[in-house]
């Protein structure tokens, strides 16, 4: 134990020594929660629009201030011709246009079936198209209902199914409420992942590793000592980002801390276990960059993180059974969000503590002091 | 009468691939004298002290280290010995105390015994001045003497040196062998790779290594005599030579 202690003392020593570490602990959690959290939204404002209104007539223009009064749109261009509508979309300069034909009034104060309008999306962004899509069905509908009651107040009132939606654990449908605990999530991965692979790298291309190896010290001594200090950091560094999270983007802390802080305890084990693994194979820091940058991108764009498991193809998710990051971005918006209780995470915790023996056994395995 | 040994190796054989980096040696090394290992680069040396050291196992052949054999008790082995890398292994983003804080640590010392010793060796060295500073500040002459005493600072039985004074200037280099004198009449057997000829007529014994193989091994002055030569350095050049010829 006493040896432990020494090697954690000596790491440290080091990390704090190194200038461009204390901007990484520090510095990144901010940046990152703060870019990634307001950039990586599906939440859309500001969508340009074009208004072709061939009609000119009272119903038509309220139809457009609807738009105009909505804050997800704005009204880039106007014109009469939607064939000059469908030029703006190719050019890019808007997204969508709402093509109002002309005897759009006089076919609803005449009370006619089949009173069209019709919506061109820009739909290069698949996510977007279909986002911009139901933003503009819902103030059609809107529209819809106001003009039914206006012309025909008693009757048919009742007509019709109304939908009242009410959205659970998120009401607002905040996407930074949504993104803060996947952002932290990746966030210590990184630190976790990347430091400790490259620190034991760092000694074996300054040669110090074999000093190290020459001593009586115990492949489990070495190991401990070289995790125990990164763990420490990556759970700091949840705390932290945590704490930004709070007072930057009030994202509600539901559940219960102390099960989101020991499910991380474990997955940091994970991932830093994969560190030293990886740092085992290879020889120089590039080399180990390379490796940690491969599982990363793999890891975190399955994850979930920024678009959901569930609507991945099944093999997919089949393979992300396999990645610790779906797991814990699943666990960390469960209890944060819904409060999940340990009784909710329990599969995933299951999951959690295998990955965490199997990977320190085969770090441990691969780890060797004889060449 | 029989002089009690500190290292017996028989037929060490160590295989890379097809690649015979030592070609089955043989030889014993003495309690508290210093074991030269001379040769070209390339010649093998580096490979048999990191067997001996336990960082390298060998194909085959019986080694014995401080009593222990390499195969099964390398612990046993670890505890016993030091040993310096031909590539400097002290840490340059921690201080002279520092890293002799960490070395003698996971030697398992204590602290208290680790800082009493600390300070001692520190006023040895004098490096009392530069005691709390960087170890990137200091010169490579000062580091070097520094990783020497490290390597010894658990008092092993025995210490492997591998080219400890590749780099340095020849004051230092004499220094530094002075120091390795007054580790041998502590009774520390030494055990040194170079391919400094001159630094082998400090040595009390000298294996000479030629493409994995040893082809002399004996005192200075009796390979001087054997080989009709002048100094070290023409029983080196001879003995390489032949090797050629064959």
């Amino acid at each position: 134990m006493r040896i432990i202690l020494f090697i954690i003392q000596k790491e440290f020593l080091q990390i704090f020594r190194n200038k461009s570490m204390l901007p990484v602990i520090f510095v990144m959690p901010i940046i990152q929660l703060i870019i990634l959290v307001n950039a990586a939204t599906f939440e859309m404002k500001n969508i340009k629009l074009c208004i072709v209104d061939q009609d000119l007539s009272t119903y038509s223009r309220n139809l457009s201030s609807k738009f105009e009064g909505s804050p997800y749109f704005v009204i880039e261009k106007r014109t009469f011709s939607s064939k000059e509508a469908i030029t703006y979309i190719d050019r890019g300069e808007i997204t969508a246009a709402i093509v109002i034909p002309q005897g759009f009034e006089r076919k609803i104060i005449r009370n006619e079936k089949n009173i069209k309008v019709q919506v061109l999306i820009d739909a290069i962004n698949g996510t977007n198209a279909g986002v911009s899509q139901a933003y503009i069905i819902s103030i059609l509908q809107d529209y819809n209902k106001q003009i039914i009651s206006k012309l025909l107040p008693v009757s048919s009132s009742n007509n019709g199914i109304e939908t009242s939606r009410r959205f659970w654990y998120n009401p607002e449908l905040n996407y930074k409420t949504f993104m803060v605990p996947g952002i932290l999530v990746l966030l210590i991965t990184i630190i976790s992942f990347i430091l400790s692979g490259m620190n034991v790298v760092r000694e074996k291309e300054i040669g110090t590793i074999e000093q190290i190896n020459v001593t009586p010290i115990k492949k489990y001594q070495f190991i401990a000592g070289k995790l125990i200090p990164f763990w420490i950091i990556g759970l700091f560094e949840l705390a932290f980002g945590l704490t930004i999270g709070k007072l930057l983007f009030d994202i509600p802390l539901v559940g219960n801390l102390g099960l989101v802080f020991g499910f991380a305890a474990i997955y940091l084990i994970v991932l830093l276990a994969l560190g030293l693994l990886v740092s085992t194979i290879v020889n120089t820091q590039q080399q180990a960059m390379f490796i940690s940058f491969f599982f990363m991108v793999v890891f975190i764009l399955m994850s979930g993180l920024f678009t959901g498991v569930e609507s991945m193809p099944e093999w997919a998710q089949i393979v992300n059974k396999a990645n610790p990051l779906a797991y814990f971005v699943e666990v960390m918006r469960m209890i944060l969000l819904k409060g999940s209780g340990i009784a909710d995470i329990f599969k995933q915790l299951i999951a959690i503590i295998t990955f965490a023996v199997f990977m320190i056994s085969l770090a441990v395995w691969r780890y060797k002091k004889i060449t | 009468m029989e002089k009690e040994k500190a290292i017996t190796v028989k037929n060490l054989v160590k295989k890379f691939g097809s690649f015979v980096a030592n070609d089955n040696l043989t030889f014993d090394v003495y309690k508290g004298e210093i074991f030269g290992f001379l040769g070209a680069n390339g010649a093998g040396k580096t490979t048999a002290l990191k067997i001996l050291c336990g960082l390298s196992s060998p194909t085959s052949g019986e080694i014995n280290v401080a009593g222990f054999d390499v195969y099964t008790e390398t612990n046993k082995i670890k505890n016993n010995i030091g040993y310096m890398s031909q590539k400097f292994s002290l840490y340059e983003d921690l201080t002279v105390y520092e890293n002799i804080r960490f070395y003698g640590g996971i030697y398992g010392l204590k602290l208290k015994d680790i800082r009493k010793r600390a300070d001692e060796l520190i006023q040895k060295l004098g490096l009392t001045n530069v005691r709390n500073e960087l170890l990137s500040s200091i010169p490579l002459g000062w580091k070097q003497k520094l990783a020497f005493s490290v390597a010894i600072f658990h008092h092993p039985k025995i210490v492997f040196l591998d080219e400890p004074t590749g780099g340095v200037d020849p004051v230092t280099r004499r220094e530094f062998w002075d120091m390795i004198y007054e580790a041998a009449g502590e009774g520390i057997t030494i055990m040194v790779t170079t391919h400094y000829m001159d630094e082998a007529e400090y040595c009390n014994r000298v294996c000479i290594m030629v493409d994995g193989r040893i082809e002399a091994i004996g005192t200075p002055s009796e390979l001087i005599k054997n080989q009709n030569a002048e100094n070290m350095n023409d029983v080196f050049i001879q003995l390489a030579r032949k090797v050629k010829q064959k």
